[in-house]
């Protein structure tokens, strides 16, 4: 800047008159920099959300058999279920349980569908492959099940919801390309002409699809394939780390904040958690494979080896988050505290800590949320294997949500698997936006301000 | 309070780090090739809705290596049963289980599978020769008896019957059991029609020169599966990509399937043995968790059935192509008497 000289005011005001105009360009053009920058995230945003809801959404209705289903003596040729005789060993029972279901797998249930779909094709009966390529091939292990649950449906007819066969569900959706000659498309001619009577007759639905959620994954059943076996291994990963992610975080938070000594050692530790919250994930899954798996000999593909994994993975990010609320709670309160004669445990868990619990719930939340969406871990403990049931305990084994959303996206049936992982996407997503919302209702609601 | 506090940390340090006791498992654990992935899922999840006494084998993937790599481990209910492989195992391979523990290994075939060159639908159609291949990935081709760095950059080069298009080739990792075959069934046979290369004397070191890839860009490895294959094509219209026969059967809407040596692949023709791009398919169990993990054996025949895997079977319609009859008894009789693996 110059200095006021012999020239007076009057030639300041000029020199700034001057750079008034080259000041003000700057600022419009930062100002219209801002803007295109937020523009083009939105627009990214925007279409990345388009594409994953414009796929994923019709995913969530399936074509679906609506089929009087005859369960037929002639073919369901089985003796009565095995019942607990008085005095009978409960293994002597399981063991005749078991042949009579064993009995039961060998029942051409596919015959009982091909007789139900002869009623709306005639035709159906004569060529049994073509109409069995309507249906998703899993079904018949759905009617067993049902005889299993309930033997007295033999002989009575019962009006079914059956999947239809993933390609079936593909053609009908418009998913491959309608004029492909024979040798392009995945069905028969016969039986894409039989999808389309069925569909206009109504007996093919597009109807909202339970099975995404209710099924575990499967591969010989794709139109069956769902994700509540990942659901629940993502869901018992989450409450491990929730069990020993926030004790131990939050007890080392308040231990290094408010007890402990400021030396070379604290200090040390604190290095190490700041680098350790930095640390790729990928890191995690090749320890937890070294250490959870060789050395304390945990089962490989469960979630108990993936929540512990995970727990690793928060632990950092919830220590750092409750030390630095720790640390915004003003100290007026802790010497009042101390003051009127309270210890200092006391002092910060009567007073102190009672402050910190929404920011210590924001960033448990938040830490959460982040290892809901890790995968690359999982890999590494096995957690990407192909698992057809829904995991009971945390020691069987299982996949996680987004590990699911990586093996769909490899199924070699794309036309139909797009859509479903765009599904997968969807629900991740939402759970994701659930739990981030969460977290900023609880600062909003209980937040103090100082 | 503080001592409450204090017991509640240990507590919870204790419950993160101390070993809890080994669980014994009761399902069969599979990992290895993704070629192989699909048929085992298939079989996997039939097999556990089957046999009501039997839980579904878990199926992880992870290459045909990787999987013999876990496998080779140890035994325990901590590492795997089964090993799925897109190739044979390797004497090496033995010799490294062994010293883990793995003394015993039982083989089992399950089929073939076809390897298939095809691009874009939009894109050019191929007819191939192997010695098209390999003249479009070899670091360095025979030229009047010299070796010199790979000149091609379009296939037109190479042979005028080729499509006027830029050569991108889109082949398997080495993790891949596929590369394998990829290099035995095209790369080698189509080198060898080479003077300069039959003249060689070490065989290995003419493999070697045959096998090495051009590294200017032109050949793509992809260490994932046959989507990410996929993906690259979508992404570049002109590349050509190497799948399984199934995976381009499940895309024939958006692939053109290029001939070899002018052989359509197609199961007929890979049964047939016309086609020459084809492989077996194995997997390998450790006999030592026979017994100890329920369900291995039946596993295994379950998988040979007949109705399982042979003509018309859902592996079938998943694009496996099954042993023929006289194979299958064989093979089920190994199984059945628990034959290891051997090298004669």
């Amino acid at each position: 800047m110059n200095t006021p000289n012999n020239k007076g005011y009057a030639g300041i005001e000029a020199k700034v008159k001057a750079s008034l105009k080259r000041r003000q360009r700057e600022e419009t053009r930062f100002r219209l920099f801002g803007i295109g920058a937020v523009l083009v995230a939105l627009a990214l945003v925007a279409s990345l959300f388009g594409t994953i809801l414009s796929k994923g959404l019709p995913s969530f209705w399936q074509s679906t058999f609506v089929l009087d289903v005859h369960f037929d003596p002639e073919v369901v040729q089985i003796g009565p279920k095995p019942v607990l005789e008085a005095g009978e060993a409960p293994a002597q029972f399981n063991e005749r349980d078991l042949a009579w279901q064993m009995e039961l797998g060998f029942v051409d249930f596919n015959q009982l569908l091909i007789n139900a779909l002869t009623k709306h094709i005639p035709a159906a009966a004569d060529s049994p492959r073509d109409a069995m390529a309507l249906i998703t091939s899993g079904e018949h292990f759905a009617l067993r099940d049902r005889v299993v649950a309930d033997p007295s449906i033999i002989g009575k007819t019962l009006r079914l919801n059956l999947l239809a066969d993933a390609n079936v569900d593909v053609w009908l959706k418009g998913n491959i390309d309608r004029s492909l000659p024979d040798d392009r498309q995945q069905l028969s001619a016969q039986t894409r002409e039989w999808a389309d009577k069925l569909s206009a007759d109504g007996v093919i639905k597009n109807k909202f699809s339970t099975a995404i959620f209710l099924n575990p994954d499967s591969r010989s059943s794709l139109a069956a394939a769902g994700l509540a076996g990942a659901f629940m291994g993502s869901l018992m990963m989450m409450m491990i780390v929730i069990l020993l992610a926030v004790p131990i975080g939050v007890a080392s938070a308040i231990y290094l904040e408010e007890f402990a000594p400021k030396n070379w050692i604290t200090d040390l530790i604190e290095v190490n958690i700041n680098n350790l919250a930095a640390v790729p994930s990928i890191v995690f899954g090749l320890l937890g494979a070294a250490v959870f798996i060789l050395w304390f000999k945990l089962p490989i593909s469960a979630p108990i080896v993936g929540g512990l994994v995970l727990t690793l993975m928060t632990l950092p990010t919830v220590i750092i988050a409750t030390r630095s609320t720790l640390k915004a709670i003003p100290p007026s309160i802790r010497e009042a505290a101390l003051g009127v004669g309270a210890s200092k445990v006391q002092a910060t868990m009567h007073h102190v800590l009672p402050l910190a619990i929404p920011g210590i719930l924001t960033a448990t939340i938040i830490g959460v949320a982040q290892a809901l969406g890790e995968t690359a871990p999982l890999l590494l403990i096995g957690m990407s294997a192909f698992v057809s049931s829904i995991p009971a305990t945390p020691f069987d084994q299982s996949t996680a949500l987004p590990v699911q959303i990586f093996l769909w996206q490899g199924n070699e049936l794309r036309n139909f698997f797009e859509g479903r992982t765009s599904a997968a996407i969807i629900v991740l997503l939402a759970l994701m936006l659930t739990l981030n919302s969460l977290a900023i209702w609880l600062r909003r609601r209980y937040e103090t301000r100082w | 309070m503080k001592r409450r506090l204090s017991a509640l940390a240990v507590l919870s340090v204790a419950a993160a780090t101390v070993s809890l006791p080994a669980v014994a498992r009761d399902n069969i654990q599979i990992a290895g090739s993704s070629t192989v992935l699909p048929f085992s899922s298939v079989v996997a999840e039939n097999f556990g809705k089957t046999f009501a006494q039997f839980k579904s084998p878990v199926v992880g993937s992870g290459g045909s290596s990787g999987g013999l790599r876990q496998f080779c481990q140890g035994v325990g209910a901590n590492t795997i049963d089964i090993a799925n492989s897109s190739r044979r195992i390797k004497e090496d391979e033995v010799a490294a289980c062994a010293k883990a523990g793995v003394t015993k290994i039982l083989e089992v075939k399950i089929g073939y599978d076809g390897i298939v060159y095809a691009s874009r639908r939009d894109s050019a159609k191929f007819a191939f020769e192997p010695r098209h291949i390999f003249l479009a990935a070899a670091k360095e081709v025979p030229q009047d008896g010299k070796m010199v760095a790979n000149p091609y950059s379009r296939w037109s080069q190479i042979d005028s019957s080729l499509p006027d298009q830029e050569i991108t080739l889109v082949i398997p990792g080495s993790n891949h059991g596929t590369r394998e075959v990829y290099e035995e069934k095209t790369v080698i046979p189509g080198c060898e029609t080479f003077a300069e290369v039959k003249a060689m004397t070490d065989k290995k070191a003419a493999h070697k020169f045959c096998n090495a890839i051009r590294t200017d860009g032109r050949v793509v490895e992809v260490a994932g599966d046959y989507t990410e294959t996929l993906a690259r094509l979508d992404s570049q219209k002109t590349a050509v990509g190497v799948f399984g026969l199934s995976f381009y059967n499940a895309n024939r809407d958006r692939l053109h399937v290029a001939t070899m040596s002018g052989v359509v692949p197609s199961e007929a023709t890979i049964e047939t043995g016309e086609y020459p791009v084809s492989r077996p398919l194995y997997f390998y169990i450790k006999d030592a968790h026979v017994g100890v993990i329920p369900g291995l054996i039946e596993y295994a025949q379950y998988h040979l059935s007949p109705q399982v895997s042979g003509p018309g079977s859902p592996l079938d319609k998943a694009g496996l192509i099954p042993l023929n009859t006289k194979e299958r008894a064989e093979i089920a009789k190994s199984v059945k008497e628990r034959q290891a693996v051997s090298f004669k």
